[in-house]
């Protein structure tokens, strides 16, 4: 096992710059998630690190080496990829072994390591079968075997989950996490999907356009979002966002444009006045009949565990998602106040965190 | 349920005829099969048949001949000129297809790397297959012409020989010239369907074989080769046939001389059938090839069988 250290790397294909810079510390044993909207260059970051891009500039560290121009084999590193990319004509068994007899070693504990990587993942009856007699999930199990076998100093993850159905994403979550705290093997996961990096991640970096935006636990990022593009890329549904300036008159509001007066716990010093973006998260909204805004319900929508009610507040389009039943229908007024100590402000113009 | 299965096997006995055989899978199977099976029967297996039957006469030219059963085939078994066709064949296709198959796949994995000009250089691989046989004969013709062939020429040049090479006058030359002519002319098929090959070996199959610390050589021989093997035993098959039957190219450039060392049995049933007005004796060469030709089909019948690895599963 090793740490992973990411210096100012930057990468261009050609004349198009798609990583500006990017700073990440992995810590030994850590299980750090890459995560942003497609495009954003979480899969060119990860296969730098693999080795199978070059590096435009910067530096990269395993251990404590530079592995620049450290070929890909020499790494010691084991990705797991998008499409499984299992070795269609050999069997499962085949498929795990095949490191290690590229590496020549010896037939006895080549079969000790894939047998023990096969009862970790529950591939044992299936060793003798071929890629294409297995399920989506078998398949990605098979990808994780290989990966295990090896016993790498690093795991690479991209997008490995995405091409399962919801129910077996959710299941083998939870069993790359178990296999995470069991091993302890340093991972770096890459991913669209916020709820996968809020749940499986020790630290999770929000990628945008070839920057870090935020990098930091779930629930930091969560509780603090530093601008608003992580405030509104993590959590689900997203942040709502009203824009309008801050008033300080003896007690801090926000004004929202149409004149829509929402309630501040505090506000930065000398803020009165300030453009700013008002920033409330769904489950932030609470309905209370004294202090609630009027707002129009516009749809409705019961999920069982919670209900999401799209609403028009003061001109402005919301969500707000309630955990207790809400018996109200489109059209009908719903008193609802935000809970003032779980307001984000953020900059008009920068969109940083105020 | 047992009165549902009643009114389902009462009903139709009294009218079944036609809607009933309207659906009728293999009915319609071969319903939809008959016309081209009568295609096949009239265009293949005529000629095919015929061809097989001169085989057992003593037919010439303008002239219609008698059963003689095995007459031609037998004069053929004390045929020294007919069993030096069959060695020739043999030697032809053998050298000319492993040449073939190396070079092919060896330029099909250049054309696979990420070059410059790659759509340039894929076009001009096609080129010896575009210009018809008999043009890129009469090229080869003049290349090997006795008295002003270019590589003779070239070399003399450089001061490598003396003499121009006799390329076609000299049997052992002559054989190695028509295989070279062939070679030139093949490989742009094996190379082109080999690279189609290739490009449907996903890429991250290779970048996985390459973290788990495979060389390039390695790559190739354990992920590159199994997975295109299917293609290699269709693409070779092909081109094993195409060889063995070779005319035009013999025809053009020796007509099978000098001393019949390149007469293939293709070029010398010709020769026997056709100038020589024995349609007969011609016919039974040609019939002579089937066996041959027969065993490279079952080869590829074997090799295309699909792989366990390819069965099963769906995506
Ligand atoms: N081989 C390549 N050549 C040119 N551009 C590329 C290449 N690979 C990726 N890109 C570009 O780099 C950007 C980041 O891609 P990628 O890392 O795959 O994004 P992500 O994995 O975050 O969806 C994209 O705009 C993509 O078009
Ligand atoms: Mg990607």
């Amino acid at each position: 096992m090793a740490s992973v250290e990411i210096r100012d790397v930057r990468k261009a294909f050609g004349a198009t710059q798609v990583i500006h810079g990017v700073s990440i510390d992995i810590a030994d044993g850590e299980f750090v998630i890459l995560v942003g909207p497609s495009g954003c260059g979480k899969s060119t970051l990860l296969r730098m690190v693999a080795g199978l891009e070059n590096v435009t500039g910067g530096e990269i560290r395993i251990g404590d080496r530079v592995v620049n121009d450290v070929p890909p084999k020499e790494r010691d590193i084991a990705m797991v990829f998008q499409n499984y990319a299992l070795y269609p004509h050999m069997t499962v068994a085949d498929n795990m072994a095949f490191s290690l007899k590229l590496r020549n070693a010896p037939k006895s504990e080549i079969e000790q390591r894939v047998k023990k990587a096969a009862d970790i993942l529950g591939l044992g009856h299936l060793l003798d079968r071929y890629p294409r007699q297995l399920s989506g999930g078998q398949r990605q199990r098979v990808a994780m075997g290989r990966a295990i076998v090896r016993d790498p100093q690093v795991f690479l993850f991209d997008e490995p989950l995405s091409n399962l159905d919801a129910k077996l994403r959710v299941q083998m979550r939870t069993e790359i996490k178990e296999l995470h705290q069991r091993l302890r093997t340093t991972t770096v996961y890459v991913t669209h999907d916020q709820i996968e990096a809020m749940t499986m991640a020790d630290k999770i970096v929000v990628m945008h356009d070839g920057i870090v935006e935020q990098m930091g636990a779930p629930l930091e990022l969560y509780d603090r979002p530093a601008n608003m593009f992580v405030a509104g890329f993590i959590g689900s549904p997203a942040m709502n966002f009203i824009k309008g300036s801050i008033k300080v008159n003896g007690k801090a509001v926000f004004k929202a444009e149409g004149g829509l007066e929402l309630p501040l716990a505090t506000a930065p010093a000398g803020a009165d006045g300030r453009p700013a973006v008002y920033g409330i998260r769904p489950e932030h909204f609470v309905i209370d009949a004294q202090n609630g805004i009027p707002a129009e319900v516009v749809v409705v929508e019961p999920t069982g565990s919670e209900t999401q009610v799209f609403a028009k507040l003061g001109g402005q389009d919301i969500v707000g998602v309630f955990r207790e039943r809400v018996t109200v229908g489109p059209g009908d007024t719903i008193p609802l106040a935000p809970n003032p100590e779980l307001v984000h402000l953020f900059d008009a113009q920068t969109g940083k965190r105020l | 349920m047992s009165v549902s299965a009643d009114t389902i096997t009462a009903a139709p006995s009294s009218r079944w005829s036609l809607s009933r055989l309207a659906h009728d899978h293999n009915f319609l199977g071969l319903l939809f099969l008959l016309p081209a099976a009568v295609f096949l029967l009239v265009f293949l297996t005529y000629p095919l048949g015929l061809g097989v039957w001169l085989g057992f006469t003593d037919t010439r030219i303008g002239r219609a001949g008698v059963f003689v059963g095995l007459e031609n085939y037998e004069l053929l078994w004390e045929d020294q000129i007919f069993w030096l066709s069959v060695f020739n064949t043999i030697l032809y296709t053998t050298v000319a297809s492993v040449l073939k198959f190396a070079l092919g796949l060896w330029l099909a994995l250049i054309l696979n790397e990420r070059l410059p000009f790659k759509a340039f250089f894929r076009a001009i691989v096609l080129l010896p297959w575009v210009v018809p046989t008999v043009l890129s004969a009469i090229a080869f013709w003049w290349i090997y012409d006795a008295q002003f062939s270019i590589i003779s020429w070239a070399l003399q040049r450089m001061g490598l020989i003396d003499a121009p090479i006799n390329f076609l006058g000299d049997a052992t030359n002559a054989r190695a010239s028509v295989i070279a002519a062939n070679v030139w002319r093949g490989i742009p098929f094996v190379a082109i369907s080999l690279l189609a090959g290739l490009q449907t070996i996903p890429p991250s199959l290779h970048e996985a074989a390459t973290l788990d610390g495979a060389t390039s050589w390695q790559r190739f021989r354990y992920i590159t080769l199994p997975m295109l093997t299917p293609i290699i035993a269709v693409v070779m098959t092909f081109s094993v046939l195409f060889t063995f039957t070779d005319f035009q190219l013999i025809y053009v450039l020796t007509r099978g001389g000098p001393l019949n060392a390149t007469h293939l049995m293709a070029t010398l049933s010709f020769q026997r059938a056709i100038p020589g007005g024995q349609l007969g004796e011609g016919a039974a060469i040609a019939v002579a090839m089937i066996p041959f030709l027969l065993a490279a089909i079952l080869f590829s019948y074997f090799g295309l069988q699909r792989r366990r690895w390819q069965q099963g599963g769906a995506d």
